[in-house]
């Protein structure tokens, strides 16, 4: 076999990790290159590109190496595919952060990578090259590792001092799915490693009886990633593994993936193409349950077989089934319910009150202050204007779901 | 009619300066002709009379107008110094005003700040350097060249200065010129596009946002929004943009018709290792525990994050019962490390009980929960779930074969004796559990915790420590 350049070796392991849903890089310590290195972080996370699949390109996410032990059926990498193969020396992956870095294309290093040997070989190696950034770079740039589930405390003790973020994936929706998919994987260890970084978190929260604070671990948190369409889990199933892991874990983000057809599928799972509609409602259905105060009950009960409806957004769907109150009064309702206003985000929401301490809000105050009254318009009343008979007529979900079309019969 | 001319560079501090002057004046707007430097006509001589008074008197405005003045002066509408100061008139009578944000004249302005703290994202993601370094220089240095919608390069300059400090690099735009040496941020006037030399850096970038990107989820719209076509021509990646469009659609159908593959010949092998590996980091607790961490009898485990086992010596004469893992203890994978077990551990010792000596365990292996926001809330277990659960307790029991075991709670109740009724009224007493021990029902410390007030927090953490007295002196007794 011929050796392989870098620029085949970045082609294999780059393609390889765009599977993964995460490209964050807000959070974290705010640090910078001022005392030296190179480097900094603002707590703001910066997309330095974006990709024609509208995903945002933040940090360098390649993976270590695509080999695999492992057999789980909806992952490119697993040992059964025939993708061709390629791994990163330590020191290949450091030059090419600090590299790419110095030319701003990036704000920092996502790494995964397949399991090789064994967990707590694979996990050292990683590892080591945020040691490397670290130490010897003097890097001050975000560093997002995923960590190996199986790999020993020590060394995902160490992973969380060095990076700014820690994430494992939870793959499926539920444990019955993620022993049919990815028989090697343990529901039951995956959430041991998830509660032993929040345990360690919290820890590291606390000062020491002389004051002292311990060094930060995983100061930007942790996430997970969930592949949504892969099995028959419907959103209301999805949705309550999040609020569960949300509780338990502290996570910061759950993410959702559309599960895509891959190059060399496995016989398992079918190649569709991947639902974008589906992913983009349950970031909508995420938001609600963490910023505006809804239940997942709440969300998920609106339509009967427990998938959020595709046509309309979820705040709207639920406006639309508990039309009894509305409309609400721009100028008197409280805030918990004008969070539930379709068209009014949290900014809007904050406009409104502060605004209205001085004055009687009408019409067009709300319009400039960046509610989308399109939807809005039928839920509020407020000087000037009341949507009179609007929120009971028969054809109001129609206003706002998309026009029928006609199926493609080729 | 007053006429201030504001430069491209240090363009806040020349505002304020001359409003604060203007204002102490008690010059109107309609007399007031702003000047951006490089925009619009030059100043009208005819009408400008006087120079711009300074002040030296304290102003007082609200804060959020400094800082969105701050912006706004590097807008690149020519009307923004006016605009600004005709709001800064108005606020002398209306100190409120800033907080109304359905206000035309603020709504606008706080837009144009929006714009400029967009386009000041937007350089900090999209400049990019090559690199110019003189062969041999022991400092490295880059170029770049950008050319942003507002004059946003003035407020970028100590975030570049702070994250690239460890070399030289300049930053050109048509307007304003950044340049860092030896430490320093100098700033100077807008030069033409400079000629930049290849870096090899680029070519690997390309073939990163080559391969990152998903052909079967095509979403131009989505990324358009976010990087839009006026910044693509200095994009060294947007050049690759069109043929990922273009070829998108036949690689996904690719993909979809492929057929699926055999396995290459090494999975066999791979398999093979990794079967062996499992065995050595399979737990390694030893039969029981083990058994009762993989337990998947009742529903319960797929929510909680591991199945907590009993602690402390297997052949103790006296075992604890508490009612279920809470969430420390559901993350800890230990028994009784949460509030309850703290406050269990304070009257145990007052009690003269030796917990070391005792095998503390719960009723239910497993945390029953329900999510509320970023918390948990615990759920006491249904009859089902501690009927489920007892196959575990009861191996437990036989296991250590105790002289006494001390049920905490209803829970524990129901599970050693049958029925977890009128704990209160049947506490300190000792009843016959149904595996024929000697079982000594008492409250659970966690409604101690729940007491509200501290009178009947007192006496009833009295009894409970009187309780467990007892259990110490039975176990004493007995064993003699």
């Amino acid at each position: 076999m011929t050796r392989q350049t870098l620029d085949q070796k970045l082609a294999i392991l780059s393609d390889a990790a765009k599977y993964d849903a995460s490209c964050a890089s807000s959070g974290g310590t705010k640090r910078n290159a001022r005392s030296g290195g190179i480097g900094s972080n603002t707590g703001a996370g910066i997309c330095h590109s974006y990709a024609p699949d509208g995903r945002c390109i933040s940090l360098l996410k390649i993976l270590m190496t695509n080999f695999c032990i492992y057999d789980c059926s909806y992952c490119i990498n697993r040992v059964s595919s025939n993708v061709p193969r390629a791994r990163f020396s330590v020191d290949e992956v450091v030059k090419l952060t600090i590299e790419f870095y110095r030319r701003n294309y990036i704000e920092g290093l996502f790494l995964s990578s397949g399991v090789i040997r064994s967990p707590d070989a694979t996990m050292s190696d990683m590892v080591q090259i945020a040691r490397k950034l670290r130490h010897e770079e003097g890097f001050r740039g975000y560093i997002h590792l995923k960590t190996i589930p199986d790999a020993s405390p020590e060394l995902i003790d160490e992973a969380g001092l060095l990076s700014d973020r820690l994430s494992i994936n939870v793959e499926l929706p539920t444990d019955a799915a993620l022993s049919t998919y990815a028989p090697e994987k343990n529901p039951g260890q995956i959430r041991r490693a998830m509660a032993d970084v929040r345990q360690r978190r919290e820890q590291s929260k606390d000062r020491s009886h002389t004051g002292k604070r311990p060094p930060k671990f995983a100061p930007a948190g942790q996430s997970t990633q969930v592949i949504i369409g892969a099995d028959a889990s419907t959103d209301a199933t999805v949705l309550g593994q999040s609020t569960r892991l949300y509780s338990s874990y502290g996570l910061r983000r759950v993410y959702y993936s559309a599960f895509s057809p891959i190059p060399d599928s496995s016989a398992k799972l079918p190649l569709i193409s991947p639902p974008l509609q589906r992913e983009h409602r349950l970031y909508q259905a995420d938001w609600l349950l963490r910023f505006y105060g809804f239940n997942v009950e709440e969300i998920t009960s609106v339509t009967p077989d427990g998938n959020l409806d595709l046509d309309i957004d979820p705040k709207l769907a639920w406006a639309l089934a508990h039309r009894g109150l509305f409309p609400l009064d721009v100028n008197r309702a409280t805030r918990e319910l004008l969070l539930r206003v379709p068209g009014f985000g949290v900014k809007t929401v904050n406009r409104i009150l502060t605004t209205r301490r001085h004055r009687h809000l009408r019409y067009d105050d709300i319009a400039r202050m960046g509610a989308s009254m399109k939807k809005a318009g039928a839920f509020v009343t407020a000087g000037g204007w009341t949507p009179g008979q609007l929120i009971d007529s028969v054809n109001l979900r129609a206003r706002f779901a998309p026009p029928p079309e006609q199926l493609n019969l080729f | 009619m007053r006429c201030v001319t504001v430069p491209l560079i240090g363009a806040s501090t020349v505002w304020r300066d001359a409003a604060r002057g203007l204002l102490a004046a008690g010059v109107a707007p309609s007399d007031t002709l702003w000047n951006a430097e490089g925009q619009g006509d030059a100043p009208d001589l005819f009408g400008a009379e006087g120079a711009v008074p300074t002040s030296a008197a304290a102003l007082t405005v609200p804060r959020s107008f400094v800082a969105m003045a701050n912006s706004v002066c590097y807008h690149s509408d020519p009307q923004r110094f006016a605009r600004l100061y005709s709001l800064l008139w108005r606020l002398r009578s209306q100190p409120h005003l800033m907080s109304d944000r359905a206000d035309p004249d603020l709504v606008k302005l706080r837009q144009m700040e929006k714009a400029v703290h967009r386009c000041r994202h937007k350089m900090r993601a999209f400049v990019r350097f090559r690199e110019i370094s003189a062969p041999g220089a022991n400092r490295r240095s880059f170029a770049a060249w950008f050319e942003p919608s507002h004059y946003t390069l003035e407020m970028n300059a100590s975030f570049f200065r702070d994250r690239f400090a460890d070399m030289d690099w300049r930053i050109v735009t048509p307007d304003v010129t950044a340049i860092y040496q030896g430490g320093e941020v100098a700033l100077e006037a807008g030069q033409a596009a400079p000629k930049l030399p290849e870096d090899a850096s680029e070519e690997l970038w390309l073939t990163y946002f080559r391969n990152i990107f998903n052909p079967a989820r095509l979403k131009v719209n989505a990324m358009t929004s976010e990087m839009p076509r006026k910044y693509w021509k200095n994009l060294p990646e947007a050049a690759a943009i069109p043929d990922l469009i273009a070829n998108a659609p036949a690689r996904a159908l690719a993909m979809a018709a492929a057929a699926p593959t055999l396995p290459p010949l090494r999975a066999a092998s791979a398999q093979a290792q990794q079967a062996r590996l499992t065995s050595v980091w399979a737990d390694t607790g030893e039969g029981l525990e083990a058994a009762i961490r993989t337990c998947t009898r009742c529903p319960l485990h797929c929510n909680a994050t591991q199945a907590v086992c009993g602690e402390g010596p297997q052949n103790a004469p006296l075992m604890i019962v508490g009612e279920q893992p809470g969430d420390q203890e559901d993350l800890a994978g230990r028994p009784f490390v949460g509030p309850a077990g703290q406050l269990f551990d304070k009257v145990a010792q007052e009690a003269g009980l030796d917990r070391g000596g005792a095998y503390v365990t719960n009723a239910v292996k497993h945390f029953k929960h329900t999510p509320r926001g970023r918390r948990r809330i615990h759920q006491r277990p249904n009859s089902d779930e501690i009927d489920h659960c007892k196959w575990w307790l009861n191996a437990e029991i036989t296991r250590a074969a105790p002289r006494l075991i001390v049920a905490m709670g209803a829970t524990a109740a129901q599970a050693l004796t049958g029925t977890g009724a009128r704990v209160t009224a049947r506490r300190g007493a000792i009843e016959q559990g149904s595996l024929g021990h000697d079982v000594l029902i008492t409250v659970h410390p966690s409604y101690l915790l729940r007491l509200p007030n501290a009178e009947a927090q007192a006496e009833a953490t009295a009894a409970f420590r009187a309780d467990l007295a007892l259990a110490a002196r039975h176990v004493q007794t007995a064993g003699t």
